[in-house]
């Protein structure tokens, strides 16, 4: 097995073992969106309208939520300077290890999504792209936490550091996935919407792992 | 080139000499701006006097992008070359550029509702100054968020390198996006759209929130670098004294103690 794939799967089997880690990125998701029609109010029409951006907005906090697992527990263990001196260059293994978290947090919100769609009644015509951009947007979510992941490790008060950090950055990702939904459900072309999504995607996968790499270099020196 | 200006005492030196000039240039620079603005230039035919607002918001808005670039160019010579002074300067210009980002969202509220009737609309444009905003605010946070100094100052680096991504959305939001905002009219191909009457005093004001900006960033470096160097002395200070026969001597470092 390659190292790459190998730290793939290190990082998946830890978060499968420590048990409900992806569990609980999904409680926090389900929680969040069943909040707003009592926050709101029940009425179909209402929830309708805003039903993309309940779903993306909390997708993001629960992916935001989960981003301190991504080095932090390594970090504190002194296992990333093990890492650090395996044959990997660390720009992959952030991506090995954006990826596998990814498996844990993104995909699950992606499969999820639909679901709780389906309880603030979006459009029928706005699941092809709410699922088509949360699968391509999830991944950027993770590749850009990352960068916000490494540079604060080791800081105070590093959890509200990062959202800090982390949100405006999220802000493209989140225009372009609602803004995917909404064309959808007025009939228009959401593709689009998923092109530039798929655009921040190649951005975040070419440029974020060096950004991420350089954070831990500093973190660990 | 670059190297020259390591040095903590020369900048020092060049900064002291430097520094009244500038002072009053900038003052000079924008006292004339504000005359010529405010006062002399003509009214637009549709804003009226609401117009005036653009001599403060415009160069505001500019200096916004242009600190932050100079921000990054900065944290980019500290993490490549590891030059002290440019992460002191990285560091000094962050304020300043949150501080005129501020001003920039604060003027353009204050034009819109006469314009647009409305303090904010989720435009391209000011959604991409306040993204701006917010990475000021996350650099100032990161940066102190470390108890080594230098490990902050790495880290924003990195993450005003990461930040700079948002410049050329800001630029362009107002061409890819066709909404509230109106698109550029002074730094666009084919030359300015704007009268000549009001182009001179916004580029005064311009030039002297920028000399005003240089200024600024000097004083804070100066001010950077004495602070590290009174810590360092009291660190000595402190360490003869906790030493039992203290054999330093003190006579220089009594008077930084008070």
């Amino acid at each position: 097995m390659s190292p790459f794939r190998r730290l793939v799967a290190r990082d998946l089997r830890l978060a499968l073992r420590q048990g409900g880690d992806a569990a609980t990125v999904i409680a926090f998701f389900v929680l969040t969106v069943i909040l707003f029609p009592f926050g709101v109010g029940p009425e179909p029409l209402l929830l309708q309208r805003i039903a993309a951006g309940i779903v993306w907005v909390t997708a993001l906090l629960a992916a935001l939520l989960s981003l301190d697992r991504l080095f932090l527990a390594d970090y504190e263990d002194g296992s990333l300077e093990a890492l650090a001196l395996m044959g990997l260059p660390l720009e992959a293994q952030v991506a090995a290890k954006c990826l596998a978290h990814w498996l844990v947090t993104g995909l699950p919100l992606t499969v999820m999504a639909p679901v709780l769609a389906l309880l603030l009644h979006l459009r029928a015509e706005s699941y092809p792209a709410l699922v088509l951009g949360m699968a391509l947007g999830t991944p950027s979510l993770s590749l850009i936490g990352a960068v916000g992941a490494a540079l604060t490790l080791g800081a105070r008060r590093g959890g509200v550091l990062l959202s800090l950090l982390v949100l405006p950055l999220y802000i493209p990702v989140l225009i372009f996935g609602v803004a995917a939904c909404e064309a959808a459900g007025a009939g228009f072309a959401a593709r689009p919407h998923l092109l530039l999504l798929a655009a921040l995607l190649v951005l975040a996968l070419a440029l974020a792992p060096f950004a991420a790499a350089a954070g831990l270099r500093q973190a660990l020196e | 080139m670059i190297h020259r200006f390591a040095n903590p005492a020369r900048f020092m030196r060049l900064s002291a000499a430097l520094l009244p000039w500038c002072a009053v240039l900038g003052a000079l620079l924008i006292a004339a701006g504000l005359v010529f603005g405010l006062v002399l230039a003509p009214a637009d035919y549709q804003q009226g006097d609401a117009v005036r607002i653009m001599y403060v918001h415009v160069p505001a808005a500019w200096m916004a992008s242009f600190v932050y670039a100079v921000m990054a160019a900065a944290s980019a010579v500290g993490l490549i070359w590891r030059h002290p002074l440019a992460d002191i300067a990285a560091r000094a210009a962050a304020p300043l550029g949150a501080g005129f980002t501020a001003i920039c969202l604060i003027t353009g509220s204050l034009w819109g509702e006469p314009m647009w009737g409305t303090w904010w609309v989720w435009d391209a444009r000011l959604t991409s100054v306040l993204v701006l905003f917010f990475l000021y605010l996350g650099y100032i946070a990161l940066v102190n968020a470390f108890d080594e100094p230098t490990r902050g100052a790495r880290a924003g680096a990195i993450l005003a390198l990461v930040g700079i991504v948002n410049l050329p959305i800001i630029k362009f939001s107002v061409d890819w996006w066709n909404t509230l905002h109106q698109p550029a009219s002074v730094f666009r191909l084919g030359g300015p759209t704007i009268a000549a009457s009001m182009l001179w005093p916004l580029l005064a004001m311009a030039l002297g929130f920028t000399v005003f900006f240089v200024t600024l960033l000097m004083v804070r470096m100066r001010t950077a670098l004495i602070a590290a160097k009174v810590r360092a002395l009291r660190q000595v200070a402190s360490e003869a004294e906790a030493r039992p026969a203290p054999r330093t001597p003190r006579g220089s470092l009594g008077s930084v103690r008070q």
